[in-house]
C-alpha cells in the first residue's frame, strides 16, 4: 500500500464516494431528477410565439370580428355551450350578442381572461368602425434571461444542492449509527473529525459533477445565461452545499432511526421548498413574514445564484445572502459537533 | 518498539512494558437506570491468555467488555488496560487493542478488502490487509460485497477488522452468537489460530462449549458479579462428578397415559456410591456422578425398587453448563 492508501482521511473519503456511486437511487435523485424537472418546466413554460387566446361568440358575425385579431382564435357556440367551455377552460371569454350591444362573460381573477376580454373588445369595437385616437406602434423584445426557465434554473440548482447535501449526509450518518458502525468506528483509533470531514470532502467531489451536469444541460438545451463570474458561481455553490451539509449534520446528530431522521429532514426542508422562491419569487409572500423568508438558507442561496447568473452581480453586491449562508454553515456545524451522538 | 527477530505476522506486537497483566479490573461498578450491570467486579488477565467471560444474557458481560474497551465509563473502580487507563491513555490504547463488537453492520456495498483497507488506515502500524484476510479465512470473499456475506463470514470480517492493527489485546464480544454450528466451528478455528500465535484474547460468550474449547481461564458472571473463576477443568471439577445423568420417570404401568411426573424418593439415589448430588428441574432429575459405569446399574435398580418407569434417560460429561446450574440453580439458556 502506498502512502495515500494508508491515510485514513483519504480512505474515509473514498469509501463515502464509493458508497454514493453504488447507490443507484441516489444517482437518480442527485443527477437525473433535477434535469428531468428542468426539462418538464422548460416545456410547460416555454415561450410560445405570442400566445393565441381562445374565445367564443354567440353569433357568426361576432366570431368573424374576433377572428380578425391575430391574437385570438374564435369559435361560434350558443350560450350554454359557451358557459360550459368557460368552466372547463376551453375558452377564456364568451362574447354574447345582446339587443343593446355585447356582453363579455369571463373570470376576472384570471389574468389571461382579462387580457382576452380587452383584446376581444378591441376587435369588436374596431370591426364596428372605432378609430384610435392616438397612433400606436409595437417594438417587440425577446431577451434571454427574462424567461421563466432562466428564473427557475437557479432555483432548481439551489433546491438540488439542499436536497443532496442534507439527504447525503443525514441518511448515511443515521444509517451508520443505527447499524452500530459509528460505535465500531469510535472504538478504533480513527480521528472523529476525519469522519465528518470525509462527508464534506466527498460532497465537494460530487458537487463538481452535479453542478456541472445540471448547469451544462441548462446552458446547452435552454441557453440559460451566465452573466456573473463562473468562479464566484462555483464559490456560491460550494457555500450553499456546505451550509446544507452542516444542517444535515445537525439534523442527524441525535436521531437513532431512519424514520426519525426522515421526519426531521422533511420538517426542515418543507418550509424552504414553499417559501424560498424556487418556482416563483419569494417576494410574493406578505411583508410580515419576509424577515423569516429572507433568513432561510435556501432563500439566500437562490437569491445569490440568481444574482450571479441572471443579473451578473459580484459577491460584493450580495453580502447579505452570502453572510446568511455563512452563518448557516458555522452555527449548525458548531452545534452538531457538540451534541453529536457517536453510538 | 518491536523485536525484529520475532516479527511473525500472526504474533502480537509485544509491548516494552514487560509482563504486567493485560487487563486489570478492581471493584468496577456500573448501573444503568435501575439495573446494576456490574456490581464490584475484579478481573485480571495475563498476557498471552485467552480469557472467557461467561454468563447468560443480561449478566453484564457486554457492559464489562465495553468498559474494558473504553466505550463505557464505569461509575466506580479502576480499569487498567496494558498498564494504561482510559482517561489519560485513550489515544495510545486505541492503537494497541483490537475490538469486535456485537452486531456491527459494515456497509453492505463495500467489499471485504475495501472494508479492511479502511480499518487498516486508522492504525499507525499493523499487519497487511492480505494477512488479515488470510487469518480470517476470507480469501475467496476478498472482492465480494459485505452485503452478500453469510453470518459467519461477516463475523470473520469483523474479526479481521479487529486484527488489522496487530493488537496486543483482542476483545471479542459474543463472536459466535446467532451462527449455525458449522460457522461457529469455523470461527473457533480462527480464534484457535490466534491463540496459538500468542495473542491475548478476551471473549464473552453464553455458549459453554465455546468457553470450554477456547478459553484458558473462564469467569462465570451472573447479575453483574463474578460467581466463579478458573480453568474450565477446575470449574467442572467443582460440580463433583465427571458425568451428569439426567432422567425423567412415570409411575407404574398406567396404560402409558400417565400424566405428570411421578414422585421419586431421592434418598436411595443419593445413597448410591459415586452419586454426588441430585436436583430436579421441571420433572427432569439430574445426578452428578463419578464412575458412571458402576453407578448407572444401581440407579436403574433404585428406580425399579420404587416401582418407577423411566421415560427419559441420558448421560453427558459434566460441562460448564452444569457448573452454572450448580452455582445458580438456573439453566444458562433459560433467560
Amino acid at each position: 500500500m502506498n502512502k495515500l492508501e494508508l491515510s485514513s482521511l483519504y480512505q474515509l473519503t473514498m469509501v463515502r464516494f464509493k458508497l454514493i456511486l453504488r447507490e443507484p437511487e441516489a444517482i437518480f435523485w442527485i443527477f437525473i431528477f433535477p434535469i428531468l424537472l428542468a426539462v418538464g418546466l422548460g416545456i410547460a413554460f416555454r415561450n410560445r410565439p405570442a400566445d393565441v387566446l381562445q374565445v367564443g361568440a354567440t353569433t357568426a358575425q361576432l366570431t368573424q370580428a374576433l377572428a380578425s385579431d391575430k391574437g385570438l382564435t374564435a369559435a361560434t357556440m350558443d350560450e350554454a355551450a359557451g358557459t360550459h367551455a368557460l368552466a372547463t377552460g376551453g375558452i377564456l371569454v364568451l362574447a354574447i350578442q345582446r339587443p343593446d350591444g355585447v356582453a363579455y362573460k369571463y373570470d376576472d381573477t384570471n389574468p389571461d381572461a382579462r387580457t382576452a376580454r380587452m383584446v376581444a373588445d378591441r376587435a369588436i369595437q374596431t370591426a364596428a368602425g372605432r378609430r384610435e385616437a392616438v397612433r400606436a406602434e409595437n417594438e417587440l423584445v425577446h431577451e434571454t434571461g427574462a424567461r421563466y426557465i432562466d428564473f427557475v434554473v437557479p432555483g432548481l440548482l439551489g433546491m438540488n444542492l439542499m436536497g443532496s447535501a442534507m439527504w447525503g449526509l443525514g441518511f448515511a450518518i443515521v444509517e451508520a449509527r443505527q447499524k452500530k458502525l459509528l460505535k465500531r468506528l469510535v472504538a478504533s483509533p480513527m480521528p472523529r473529525w476525519q469522519y465528518l470531514a470525509s462527508f464534506l470532502l466527498s460532497r465537494l467531489a460530487m458537487l463538481v459533477i452535479e453542478v456541472a451536469a445540471f448547469l451544462g444541460f441548462a446552458r446547452l438545451v435552454f441557453g440559460v445565461p451566465f452573466r456573473g463570474s463562473l468562479v464566484e458561481l462555483g464559490f456560491l455553490c460550494l457555500l450553499t452545499s456546505l451550509a446544507f451539509s452542516a444542517l444535515g449534520l445537525l439534523v442527524s446528530s441525535r436521531a437513532r432511526t431512519m424514520e426519525a431522521a426522515s421526519g426531521l429532514m422533511n420538517l426542515v426542508m418543507l418550509p424552504m421548498w414553499i417559501l424560498s422562491g424556487v418556482f416563483f419569487s419569494a417576494t410574493r409572500f406578505p411583508a410580515m413574514i419576509q424577515p423569516v423568508v429572507r433568513a432561510l438558507p435556501l432563500t439566500a442561496a437562490i437569491d445569490a445564484l440568481r444574482g450571479n447568473m441572471l443579473q451578473g452581480m459580484n459577491l460584493g453586491q450580495m453580502i447579505a445572502p452570502v453572510g446568511i449562508l455563512l452563518a448557516w454553515f458555522v452555527a449548525p456545524f458548531a452545534v452538531s459537533l457538540r451534541i453529536f451522538r457517536w453510538r | 518498539m518491536r523485536d525484529g527477530t520475532q516479527n511473525s505476522v500472526l504474533a502480537p506486537g509485544t509491548g516494552v512494558e514487560g509482563n504486567g497483566p493485560s487487563l486489570l479490573l478492581r471493584g468496577v461498578r456500573k448501573a444503568f437506570a435501575d439495573v446494576q450491570a456490574m456490581d464490584g467486579l475484579d478481573l485480571e488477565v495475563a498476557r498471552g491468555e485467552c480469557f472467557g467471560l461467561l454468563g447468560p444474557n443480561g449478566a453484564g458481560k457486554t457492559t464489562t467488555i465495553e468498559i474494558c474497551e473504553g466505550l463505557t465509563a464505569p461509575d466506580d473502580g479502576t480499569v487498567e488496560v496494558l498498564g494504561l487507563n482510559w482517561r489519560t491513555g485513550a489515544k495510545e490504547l486505541r492503537q494497541r487493542i483490537g475490538i469486535q463488537l456485537q452486531e456491527t453492520q459494515f456497509p453492505d456495498k463495500l467489499t471485504v478488502e475495501e472494508t479492511l483497507r479502511l480499518f487498516r488506515s486508522f492504525f499507525r502500524r499493523g499487519i497487511p490487509v492480505e494477512e488479515s484476510i488470510r487469518t480470517a479465512q476470507l480469501e475467496e470473499k476478498r472482492g465480494a460485497r459485505v452485503g452478500g456475506l453469510s453470518g459467519g463470514q461477516k463475523q470473520r470480517l469483523a474479526m479481521a477488522c479487529a486484527l488489522v492493527g496487530d493488537p496486543e489485546l483482542l476483545f471479542l464480544d459474543e463472536p459466535t452468537t446467532g451462527l449455525d454450528p458449522q460457522a461457529r466451528r469455523h470461527l473457533w478455528d480462527v480464534v484457535e489460530g490466534l491463540k496459538q500465535a500468542g495473542r491475548t484474547i478476551i471473549l464473552t460468550t453464553h455458549y459453554m462449549e465455546e468457553a470450554e474449547r477456547l478459553c484458558d481461564r473462564v469467569a462465570i458472571m451472573d447479575h453483574g458479579r463474578e460467581i466463579a473463576l478458573g480453568t474450565p477443568q477446575q470449574l467442572i471439577a467443582t460440580v463433583g462428578g465427571e458425568d451428569i445423568v439426567e432422567f425423567a420417570v412415570s409411575s407404574g404401568e398406567a396404560g402409558g397415559h400417565a400424566t405428570g411426573h411421578a414422585v421419586v424418593d431421592a434418598g436411595p439415589l443419593r445413597a448410591i456410591p459415586g452419586v454426588q448430588s441430585h436436583r430436579v428441574d421441571a420433572g427432569l432429575h439430574q445426578l452428578s456422578v463419578s464412575e458412571l459405569h458402576k453407578a448407572v446399574p444401581r440407579i436403574f435398580a433404585a428406580l425399579k425398587g420404587q416401582g418407577l418407569h423411566l421415560s427419559e434417560f441420558r448421560t453427558h460429561s459434566a460441562s460448564l453448563e452444569d457448573v452454572f446450574v450448580k452455582l445458580t440453580g438456573r439453566n444458562l439458556r433459560d433467560e
